[in-house]
Order: structure tokens, then sequence, then C-alpha cells
């Protein structure tokens, strides 16, 4: 059997299985947690409902940032800034919502801004009173910004180690910006205190059991759309900037378009799993624009197989259930265990818990084979 | 391509061109000119330039002073190295670079040529006469049983018979071909001479090689550099007879 389509078979499966394990979840979890009785010891809790929702947004940035990272060597530790601009335009929309119910009781404008003696809303809130333009902001926010940034890195070839540190830089600045009261994005407290989305209070288990949903739906969607990618033509160009960007080069492509492609589409799949995280969690602040916030995004990916689709949603997923775990258990230790993660899965596991589980197999298909040549007396006769 | 409509009188027009690293001049007042169709084999001793000199070509370096035009009327300085490539100009390596993790048969798939932009790429299906394409190119370079082995797992040979492949499926007017003829066996050598001269005349070939029965089978004008600069040009026979070309081979 050749490699490649060893490879092949291999993440068509992983992928089936992902997409039917998520279906599974978000069907059965909503059932157990709406249906159940809570004395059944089968209930779920509404909140470990909106954890696990937090989980499928992290997922979705993982996988945002494997498509650019896995695919096509872009190593961005910024990726934060984008999960949270999506987090922040459906947070301006959850605010608008709020209309005249806040402390202040302000018709129009957020509690912040009555607090700061602002009279009128900045231009830069009209619209997100509107759902839709929400969610266009949503894509856009993060979009036009990976734009601009990636455009003017990648027409100037900053590549590999110098393109992370200015990605860092990037996230700092925009953390920076938004922590200033006169930003008018609500300074170090960020955006919080939402009512409802689309006139459902956000305190229904019915509303949290559909933000669950659909961070599922949405987790999914972003698997095929990256899936699509990678599998397609422009996927095998990526593969090829990744390995030997100056030889795509030679062949014709235009290796900083590509580049520019796939970084604002991964900026918005960022941004959509900030939009879904938000409602869930109920606030946004600056915090989320924190170097660090972005570099535990390159440990899921790393502890769950960069360069596999849904190794970065196992990462994701196994990585922020140990958080929650320790940070309860033991918080003082979490932090230094992730850093011990990263080290242990850089030095030991360079493609992740996936890339481990691929070779255990295939150490275990080649031991069977081994095995069976022996018992065969052909195989003694040859040999 | 118009090529059948306008025929240039030089598809490569190299003059005064000089490259200085750090003083050193890797390509000293270079002049060149090739005309359509034609096959052309440069020689030279170790660091002469020939390798610079197709850096300068491709775009991969740009040149202190000198005049560098492409069918006549194309400043090829002016260009990076992706629009030079789809101008009509494809690179085989000294070194072979295919990309290796991805199929013998994907190598092929990107070099062809085709619609480079980013959205037709994205959306591209392959075509049965594509993968016809594909497969010819396979069974001329002989790699016909590594279809869908990963090309990083090739023996050295079989990657420069691979990045020969991608040259050719990438269908440019201007060949360049950097030591095509390294790790292969005398046989393999030969057809690859062969090739060469069978793709020539339709497309310029420009060959730099160090192996002289390589260059004779070619049979074609050679150019001699030496420390960055023309020392010769001529048929093979009466270049091997220039005084300064033996006493640069031989006075190493
Ligand atoms: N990037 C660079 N920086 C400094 N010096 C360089 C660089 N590239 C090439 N050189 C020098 O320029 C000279 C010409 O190099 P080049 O590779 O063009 O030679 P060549 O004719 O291709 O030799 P060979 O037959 O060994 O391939 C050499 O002395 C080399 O060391
Ligand atoms: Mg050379």
């Amino acid at each position: 059997m050749s490699f490649a389509s060893e490879r092949n078979y291999l993440q068509d499966r992983g992928g089936a299985w992902l997409i039917a394990l998520v279906t599974l979840t978000i069907v059965v979890v909503p059932i157990l947690n709406l249906a159940v009785p809570p004395e059944s010891p089968l209930h779920i809790s509404t909140y470990t409902v909106s954890l696990l929702g937090k989980y499928l947004c992290f997922a979705l940035l993982a996988l945002a940032v494997d498509l650019i990272w896995g695919y096509a060597g872009i190593l961005s530790l910024g990726h934060g800034a984008f999960f949270a601009l999506g987090g922040y335009a459906m947070g301006m929309y959850m605010m608008r919502q709020i209309g005249d119910r806040g402390v202040y009781g302000h018709p129009e404008l957020p509690d912040f801004m009555v607090f700061l003696n602002w009279t009128e809303l900045p231009w830069y809130w009209y619209g997100f009173d509107s759902f839709p333009f929400a969610l266009l902001m949503v894509l856009l926010a993060p979009g036009v910004l990976a734009f601009v940034f990636g455009w003017l890195a990648f027409r100037s070839r900053v590549t590999g180690v110098y393109f992370s540190i200015i990605t860092q830089a990037l996230t700092y600045a925009m953390m920076l910006a938004f922590f200033r009261n006169d930003m008018g994005f609500g300074g170090n407290n960020g955006l919080t205190d939402f009512k409802d989305i689309l006139g459902f209070s956000l305190q229904s288990d019915g509303t949290k059991n559909a933000l669950f949903i659909g961070s599922g739906i949405a987790l999914i969607a972003g698997y095929l759309l990256c899936r699509y990618v990678v599998d397609s033509k422009l996927g095998r160009v990526l593969i090829s900037v990744r390995d030997a960007e100056s030889r795509t080069r030679f062949i014709g492509y235009r290796v900083e378009h590509y580049k520019l492609f796939v970084f604002v589409l991964s900026a918005m799949m960022a941004g959509v799993a900030g939009a879904f995280y938000v409602p869930q969690v109920g606030i946004i602040n600056p915090g989320e624009f924190a170097p660090i916030v972005s570099i535990e995004i390159i440990i899921w990916v790393a502890v769950g197989g960069r360069g596999f689709l849904y190794g970065a949603v196992i990462g994701a997923i196994l990585v922020n259930y140990g958080k929650t775990f320790f940070t309860g258990a033991f918080p003082e230790i979490w932090l230094f265990m992730l850093g011990g993660l990263f080290v242990v899965s850089t030095l030991f596991l360079p493609r992740g818990v996936v890339g481990l589980f691929h070779s255990l197999k295939k150490s275990l298909a080649e031991g069977r084979l081994k095995q069976e040549d022996e018992q065969t007396p052909m195989a003694e006769e040859k040999a | 391509m118009e090529g059948g409509i306008h025929i240039p009188t030089n598809i490569l027009y190299m003059d005064g061109v000089t490259v200085s690293f750090d003083g050193f001049k890797a390509l000293n007042a270079l002049s060149l000119v090739v005309a359509p169709g034609e096959l052309r084999a440069i020689i030279g001793p170790n660091g002469a330039g020939k390798t610079t000199m197709m850096d300068v070509i491709t775009g991969k370096l740009r040149p202190d002073t000198g005049e560098v035009f492409f069918r006549d009327s194309i400043d090829l300085t002016q260009y990076d190295e992706a629009e030079i490539a789809n101008l009509g100009i494809g690179r085989k390596f000294q070194k072979p670079t295919v990309i290796e993790s991805l199929r013998v048969e994907e190598n092929l798939y990107l070099a062809m040529a085709g619609d480079r932009r980013v959205f037709s790429t994205l959306f591209a299906r392959q075509t049965p006469q594509q993968k016809q394409r594909i497969t010819e190119i396979l069974d001329l370079v002989g790699l016909a049983e590594k279809t869908v082995d990963l090309a990083g797992s090739l023996s050295h040979g079989q990657k420069q018979w691979l990045e020969i492949g991608m040259l050719i499926i990438q269908e440019p007017e201007l060949l360049l071909v950097d030591e095509p003829a390294a790790g292969m066996t005398d046989h393999e050598t030969e057809l690859t001479a062969r090739l060469l001269r069978d793709i020539s005349g339709e497309r310029s070939v420009v060959v730099v090689e160090h192996d002289m029965e390589f260059i004779k089978a070619l049979d074609c004008h050679v150019t001699v550099l030496h420390e960055g600069h023309q020392l010769a040009e001529g048929s093979l026979a009466r270049v091997q007879e220039d005084e300064r070309v033996i006493e640069v081979y031989l006075g190493r």
C-alpha cells in the first residue's frame, strides 16, 4: 500500500467519525437536558450544556488555526484577535438588544456609555441593532483585519517566526486598544449583562440548548468547508507552499494570494466561533485579545495533531476538558501543566494524539502481517 | 499563446548583467542571446555563475546592472518569480525540488499549464484530458509505477525525472534546465539528452551540465561561462579547442 492512499483513507474516516459524534452530541445532550427530569442520573445540567457549547466553539477556532498552520504552514499567534472580534460583533448586537432595560434605562445607549456621560451612539455602533448586520460584521470585522494585515505581511514575504511575532504584536495592540474606555467597547469590563438574542432570553434553557446546537452545526459546517478547501487543488497548492514555498512560485502560483485567501478564511471562521462563544459565556472583554490566549490555541492544535483537521478538534476538546477539570481541582498547577503538555507534544508527539494513534495502528497492522508471514510456509521458503 | 503570430527575434536577451554578493561578482557583465526554438548548452567550472544566471532570468535575483529581456520586449527584471513563470519560463533546479508530501501525480497536476488564480484553483476539477496528459508525462519520464507514491519517497534520479516531467507539463516557451543528468545512469542521461533535443525546436531550451558526454549528445551550440562572464561560444568541438577554455578547465 502506498503512503498517499493510506493518508487519504484515514483522513476521510476520521472526518466521518467526527461529524457523526458531533451530530450525536447535539441531538442527545439537549434531550438529556430538557426531556430527562433533573432527579434522573442521566440528566445533564444546563451548566454542562453551555460548557460543552464552549468546547465546540474552541474546536471551531482550533480548526481555523489548523487550516492555516497545518496546511499552509502559517503559524499565527494572534488568532485570538479574530475570535474576539467576532465575539465583540455579536456582543454589540446583544448590547443593543437590551434597549431601555439597562440600569440607567437609556433607550439607546448601553450602560457603559451612559456612565461615561456619552450622549449619542458612536457611528461604528450603528446597524448593530440589526441581527443580519451583526452577522455580517462577525465575518467582516475579522476578515477585513486579516485581509489588510495579511496583505502587508505576505506581500513583503514575512514568513516563519517573524510572521508569528507580528501576529502576537497585533493581538497585543488590539488588547491595549480595547482596554481604553474611549474606544467605545466597554473598556476593561467589555460587553456583558446581555438579556436576549433574537428576542429569546439568554437565561432560558431553550436558548442555551439552541446556542449549543448552533455551535455544533457551525463546527460541522466549518469542518466540511475546511475539508473542501484542503481536498481541492488549492489545498494541494497550500501544501506546496508549506513545504516548498519558493518552488511554488517558480511553477507560477502567486503564493501571497493563496496565503491571503486562506488566512482571511481562517480569520472569518475564528470570528464565527467567537460569535457563538460570547452568548454562551455571557461576556466578552479585552482579555480574549491577550497573547497567551492565542498561544493556547496553538497548544490545542499541537496536542490534537497538526495537519489533521479532526486532530485540531480533538485537541481543543481534550485540552479544554483538562483545563476545566484541573482549574477546578488544582488551579495553581494548570499553567504548568499546559506548558508541560506543549513541551511533551512537541518533543514526543510531533503529530499529536491523532498521529500517535495512526502510528500505533500502523505498527499493529504490520505486526499482524509479520505474524501471518511467519505462519505461511510459502514465506519461509522464499526467505 | 500568440507564439504563432509573432515570432520574436530573440527568446532571451541578456546584456551586461552583473550580480554581486558583498562585492564578489557572481555574474560580471554577462551577455547571452538565445533564439526561438534553440537548444543551448552552458558549461563552466563550479562557481562560474550558471545557477546565478538562472536565478536572474527567473526573478529570484535582481541584477545590479544589465538588461534581461524575454521575447524581445518583456523586461524580466520588472517581474517576480510567479509572474515570470506565467510569462512562459520554466525551470528545473540543480538540487531536485519536488513537493515531497504530495503524490507524484499531484506534483504534475500542480505544474500543468493552466489558470493559476486562487478561485479558479479552488473550484478546479481535473478533466479527463488533464488526467490523460498526466499519464502521458508519467510514461514519458518512466514514473508510471509511482503515480500515487509520495514524491518524497522517490530516489534522487526519480526526483530528477519528476522535475523534468513538471517542467514539460508546464509547457513553457523557454526551459531552463540546471544539471539534469546528476544522479542518473548513463542510459538515463542519454534519454534525457534525446528528450531535451525533441522538446527544442518548438520551445527554447537552455541546459547547464558538467557531463561532457551529455553535452556531446545534445549536439548544439555551447556557451562557456567563467567567473560570471562568457568565455567562449560555438560548437562543442570549436569551444574545446579554444585556448582560454582549455586553460580554465585544465589550469584549475
Ligand atoms: N546567495 C549567495 N550569496 C553569496 N554568494 C553566492 C550566492 N549564490 C551564489 N554565490 C556565489 O556565486 C558564485 C556563482 O555561483 P553559482 O551557483 O551560480 O555557480 P554555478 O556555475 O552554478 O556552479 P556549480 O557548477 O557548482 O553549480 C559562487 O562562487 C557562489 O559561491
Ligand atoms: Mg549551479
